[in-house]
């Protein structure tokens, strides 16, 4: 039987002026368990800690029920009461009767029954209440970020600045992302190399960053502080460590009609290539699908020029087993395909473009070296037409397309439209909009300066139509604003395609059981209060695999994610929440309900010896709760048919009991 | 009125048992009455010979039983699965409750199994025995000389009237040819009620469960309720209890089971037929299957391993539980 | 026993991250609700299994209230969505066995929603005292 203390606080006259404070003590001091009731006016004071300390030790008290304030103010500063005291801090229950009681009742005599009910439950749960320790697991201190782009650059610069060992695991043969694709970024209209290849460079040089290119993550295991990660490097037929990227193989390589990714296919590229000339690592890959010596057994030029003797048309790929404490997901994003847009003529025409593949065109290192010419003729356009939202801000029903507004289009579009008329000034821009969204620093300046001084025609209204006739591309689009439709004639169309994560998120999500939301993105722990963590500990967020944004979102966000993967490492040991469920293995059926409902992926299910009553023994799957990562939910709980899963600190007999309290 | 004799089902036991394919027979074997027909484990050809009965009272699901008896086999278990069987089948290995390996199921069709309390009804009690003829039964009672001719369609058990499928959705053989899923209408007496006011619900239902003596053998037959441990019997649950205090316990046992197996029943109908005081218990499961599928889209357990039961899922537009009521077949 | 007017009990289940929350910020604002609410704090609306909500009756309670997060915040990601699914199937077998439907309910409270919280407390005890005392679910031996 417990020996339990009941401290009724007056605080002040908060409680005392609609509760008979002196009543309630006296009430409790005849219940089940109680050897000790006092009331105090501030229970949470130094004296009334005090008190509280002097009693436990008096009064050899086991348990402790404080009638104060709400837990969520007061339930830790009671807690380090009882462990100062010597008690395990579990074995304190609070009973709210401010904010619930004194708070909400004006009459004194319904407010002090009250109060005693609620004492009277707290008591009832206290006399279950178990002492609780919270587990310790230990920490690996290296990390890992899953992408290569600006988020997980910076994410890995910042948590490499503070001392700790950072993996970047790219499925491309260079990191940079989709940063490196781009002429310009808005709104300082810096060169995107410019800035974004020094960091390339820190990255690889950086003696605590290793880069695992063209690599995937292929399976995850573990839980936070304890990963067992397993990449996959899939062969490139170079050996990396030999290579110096002096593009001899490239030169000489006779496949020379391969379509070129990093141009989105605007023009070619050789079987064996570097992306860009600033690829990190700056070494070469072999496609596989298109090298005639990996597929027929002919040819082998490549090794033939090679100094270095890189070439290696045996490599195979390896998996490497790596373990980490924290994983940062930083998987970016793409363009949807166009090809549910059929009224915009995107497979119908070639001068009908996205606009990441029109960066590509004003790109200085892109199909035509930067001169903004028409794909089908090579002539220069006079007439562009911008069309915006192609995919976002759909209707849920119309099922193409996106729901969301993708954020960064706004922008980039006013930046395409100014970038041409300052470089063209005969060329016409129009730009079809529904709203102009320019939220950021000195966004909606740069978007007027587009209108105002560089003369680009925004229209409110959407393109209905888009028809390729010979050379000229017919736009049909209606002007909201002057109530007509419009008809006109474009030499080149740039439809501002809807962004969606990459494809792999899902995947890694189902890996990692981190939550993903209906459009694929990762969830964050909180939408305000923790944008950076995804719900499951040990897994943080970074860059637009989280939601749309643009660079500079995305470089804060990263240095976010970095500060949480930092304040994690430092530490030596995690120690966990002690209110998690466990299983009675004697009871559980191995069912794999439990497993279901939970949101963290904390139960698994192992197969476990029983000695049966005839002295045999039967191997039966049980279900088997991981401390570290059961967040306390209970979801499991309620789902278990038999009972044998329970929820530490809120156990169903606790709970029956405050029930059975109330409703004596 | 079975398609598939016991000669049959002997024959194809005996085979299996003689090449080696399984070293046991779960089947139907001749209890204290004719009708009283219970589930046996059978070693060998003797024991079949002897014992293993089939005519139109083997309601009794097996899929309950592997459990246990995989255990107990060295080798293999035969088991004659009817179609609703099969489904309790499936369901018990989408919970990993025992070894597909250690079973070999024969899918035989059924033509509907017999209602003994209906039987009762027409020709009273003390019946000493009951012979089979085609179509129809030959039913003797102490009190009268002449056997009383019964036809088996009109004895049917409540469940194989509604039968909701022929087609068996599991098993390594199947005897007899394969059957179709069929549009029962298994919720209409479900439908009576949810039309009724609430003051004659509660009049029903009283009278229905206070009858109940807690001979827990609805719990025990039910193919859903496997528990390792009951949480009946589980003394940190809250909820143990094994006697009948007073009505409201009867109700509060009902209620938890229903929810228990609620998107895990098959609708098996084992439950209703142990009753000892004939509880229509599979009107609380159907309700249950019924407001699943309204809710939460068709959803049949056990139609195939590895299938998500409604309660273990979710989506982001789920009712809200507020609007159940709203559904225009319940009245204010 | 002189009770003049009869007043019911109610026990309400309220998730520790929101609708407790919600509980708190309508006493700090200083709004009224009847004090035969009880509050009961669990970890996450999905904790409350539904034998708790019918021990609650059994024991005596007129009227049981679980409040949880709005779907889609729960602070466990997915709690609530279980929540809703098992008290709509809850919800459905009282009604089918005859327990009026007013005395069960379900309400999502964030915890900036105070205001909300009181009101609809207000409103489920005024329901609850329309309908009288729980003699359906009761039991018994648990009479004073």
């Amino acid at each position: 039987m417990q020996r339990v203390g009941v401290f009724v606080c007056w605080c002040g006259s908060n409680i005392a002026g609609t509760v008979d404070v002196e009543a309630v003590s006296e009430a409790l001091k005849s219940e089940p368990g109680v050897v000790f009731s006092t009331n105090y006016q501030y229970m949470c004071s130094q004296a009334g800690q005090d008190m509280i300390k002097d009693a436990v030790k008096e009064h050899n008290l086991t348990g402790i029920v404080v009638c104060s304030c709400s837990p969520r103010m007061h339930e830790a500063t009671f807690r380090k009461t009882a462990a100062a005291a010597g008690l395990n801090p579990y074995m304190v229950e609070i009973a709210n009767i401010r904010e619930q009681c004194s708070w909400v009742h004006k009459d004194m005599l319904t407010g002090t029954e009250k109060a005693i009910i609620l004492g009277k439950a707290a008591i009832a749960k206290v006399n279950l209440n178990a002492p609780l320790t919270p587990g310790e697991s230990p920490v690996t201190k290296r990390a890992l970020v899953i992408g290569g782009g600006i988020a997980g650059i910076q994410t890995a610069l910042d948590i490499a600045d503070a001392g700790f060992p950072v993996d970047i695991v790219e499925k491309k043969p260079t990191i940079g992302g989709k940063m490196a694709q781009l002429d310009k970024t808005f709104p300082t209209l810096d060169c995107a190399a410019c800035i974004l290849t020094p960091k390339m460079v820190d990255v690889a040089q950086n003696e605590k960053i290793r880069i695992f290119s063209y690599s995937e993550v292929s399976e995850i295991k573990g839980f936070v502080g304890n990963f067992d990660v397993t990449i996959k490097k899939n062969a490139r037929f170079v050996k990396e460590d030999v290579c110096t990227g002096c593009g001899a193989c490239v030169e000489k390589c006779p496949m020379k009609k391969v379509p070129n990714e990093f141009n989105l296919g605007m023009d070619n590229r050789r079987a064996i290539y570097i992306p860009f000339a600033q690829a990190v690592p700056k070494v070469a890959t072999i496609d596989p699908n298109a090298c005639n010596m990996l597929k027929n057994g002919k040819c082998g030029l490549c090794a033939r020029v090679c100094t270095a003797g890189a070439i290696d048309y045996t490599q195979k790929d390896e998996y490497i087993e790596e373990k980490y404490g924290a994983i940062v997901v930083a998987t970016g994003f793409n363009p949807i395909s166009m090809d549910k847009f059929d009224e915009f003529a995107y497979n119908q025409s070639k001068d009908v473009i996205t606009s990441l593949e029109f960066e590509r065109l004003t790109n200085a290192a892109g199909p035509t070296a930067g001169k903004l010419l028409r794909p089908s003729d090579g002539k220069h356009p006079h007439t562009i037409v911008f069309v915006q939202c192609v995919g976002s801000r759909c209707d849920a029903c119309a099922e193409k397309g996106k729901e969301y507004c993708s954020k960064i289009c706004c922008m980039y579009t006013a930046k395409h439209a100014m970038l041409t008329r300052d470089k063209y000034p005969d060329t016409e821009v129009y730009v079809f909009y529904i709203d102009v969204r320019t939220p950021g620093k000195n966004f909606d300046e740069f978007y007027r300066r587009a209108v105002e001084e560089y003369g680009v025609k925004y229209i409110k209204g959407m393109v209905g139509k888009v028809t390729p006739e010979g050379d000229v591309l017919k736009v049909q689009a209606s002007d909201l604003i002057a109530n007509k439709q419009l008809h006109i004639d474009a030499d080149l169309v740039v439809l501002a395609a809807a962004i969606e994560p990459d494809k792999s998120a899902r995947p890694l999500a189902t890996m990692l059981t981190a939550s993903m939301d209906t459009n694929d993105f990762f969830t964050e722990a909180h939408p305000k209060l923790r944008p950076v963590e995804s719900p499951t500990a040990g897994v943080f967020l970074s860059g637009a695999c989280q939601g749309p944004k643009d660079i500079p979102e995305t470089v804060s966000q990263a240095g976010a994610a970095a500060s949480k993967v930092i304040g994690l490492l430092a530490k030596d040991k995690l120690t966990g929440n002690p209110c998690v469920a466990h299983s009675n293995e004697l009871m559980c059926n191995g069912c794999s309900s439990c497993e279901r409902v939970c949101p963290y992926g904390a139960i698994t299910y192992i197969d476990k010896e029983f000695r049966m009553p005839d002295r045999t023994t039967k191997i039966r799957r049980v279900a088997s709760v991981n401390p570290a990562v059961c967040q306390g939910c209970g979801a499991c709980t309620v789902t278990c048919p038999s009972g044998a899963m329970d929820l530490n600190g809120f156990a169903n007999l606790q709970i029956m009991a405050e029930v059975d309290a109330i409703c004596k | 009125m079975q398609k598939i004799t016991r000669e049959q089902l002997i024959e194809k036991a005996v085979s299996l048992l003689a090449d080696g394919t399984v070293s046991c027979v779960l089947g139907w074997s001749k209890g204290e009455f004719d009708y009283d027909v219970t589930p046996a484990l059978f070693n060998n050809e003797e024991e079949l010979k002897a014992n293993f009965v089939f005519n139109d009272f083997c309601g009794v699901n097996f899929s309950k039983y592997l459990i246990s008896k995989t255990n107990k086999c060295d080798g293999k278990i035969l088991v004659f699965l009817k179609p609703c069987d099969t489904y309790s089948f499936n369901q018990l290995l989408t919970e990993h409750r025992f070894d597909r390996e250690k079973v070999y199921a024969v899918g035989i069709p059924c033509e509907g199994m017999a209602d003994i309390a209906k039987v009762k009804q027409i020709c009273g009690d003390g019946i000493s025995s009951i012979a089979f003829d085609g179509e129809k039964m030959a039913v003797t009672t102490l009190y009268d000389d002449a056997p009383v001719m019964i036809s088996t369609a009109d004895v049917l058990a409540e469940r194989c009237v509604n039968c909701k499928s022929k087609k068996h959705v599991a098993f390594d053989e199947l005897m007899g040819d394969e059957g179709e899923v069929i549009d029962s209408n298994r919720f209409d007496e479900v439908e009576k009620l949810e039309a009724m006011t609430p003051d004659e619900r509660f009049a029903f239902w009283q009278n229905e469960l206070s009858r109940c003596i807690r001979c827990n053998a609805c719990r025990d037959v039910c193919p859903a309720c496997t528990c390792e441990k009951c949480v009946f019997d589980n003394p940190n649950s809250g909820v143990e209890n094994k006697s009948p205090a007073n009505s409201f316990e009867e109700k509060m046992f009902h209620i938890i089971r229903a929810f228990h197996v609620a998107g895990r029943c098959t609708d098996c109908g084992e439950c209703s037929r142990v009753c000892p005081q004939n509880i229509p218990l599979h009107l609380l499961n159907r309700k249950f299957i019924k407001d699943m599928n309204e809710f939460y889209g068709e959803y049949q357990a056990g139609a195939e391993v590895g299938l998500r039961a409604p309660l273990v899922d979710y989506t982001l537009t789920d009712i809200e539980p507020g609007e159940v009521f709203d559904r225009g077949d319940s009245d204010a | 026993m002189q009770v003049n007017e009869y007043k019911p009990l109610i026990v309400a289940f309220c998730c520790n991250w929101c609708s407790y929350a919600g509980a708190d910020l309508a006493g700090n604002n200083r709004l009224n609700y009847p004090a035969e609410v009880k509050i009961i704090r669990v970890p996450c609306s999905c904790r409350v299994n539904p034998m708790f909500v019918l021990r609650a009756f059994q024991r005596g309670a007129d009227g049981v209230i679980i409040c949880g997060c709005h779907p889609g915040d729960c602070h466990y990601t997915s709690g609530n969505y279980y929540t809703r699914r098992r008290m709509a199937a809850l919800f459905s077998m009282l009604d089918y066995l005859g327990i009026e439907k007013e005395r069960t309910r379900v309400e999502w409270v964030s915890a900036a929603e105070g205001a909300k919280f009181a009101a609809t407390m207000n409103d489920f005890v005024e329901k609850v005292t329309a309908l009288g005392e729980n003699k359906r679910l009761e039991d018994l031996r648990c009479k004073k």
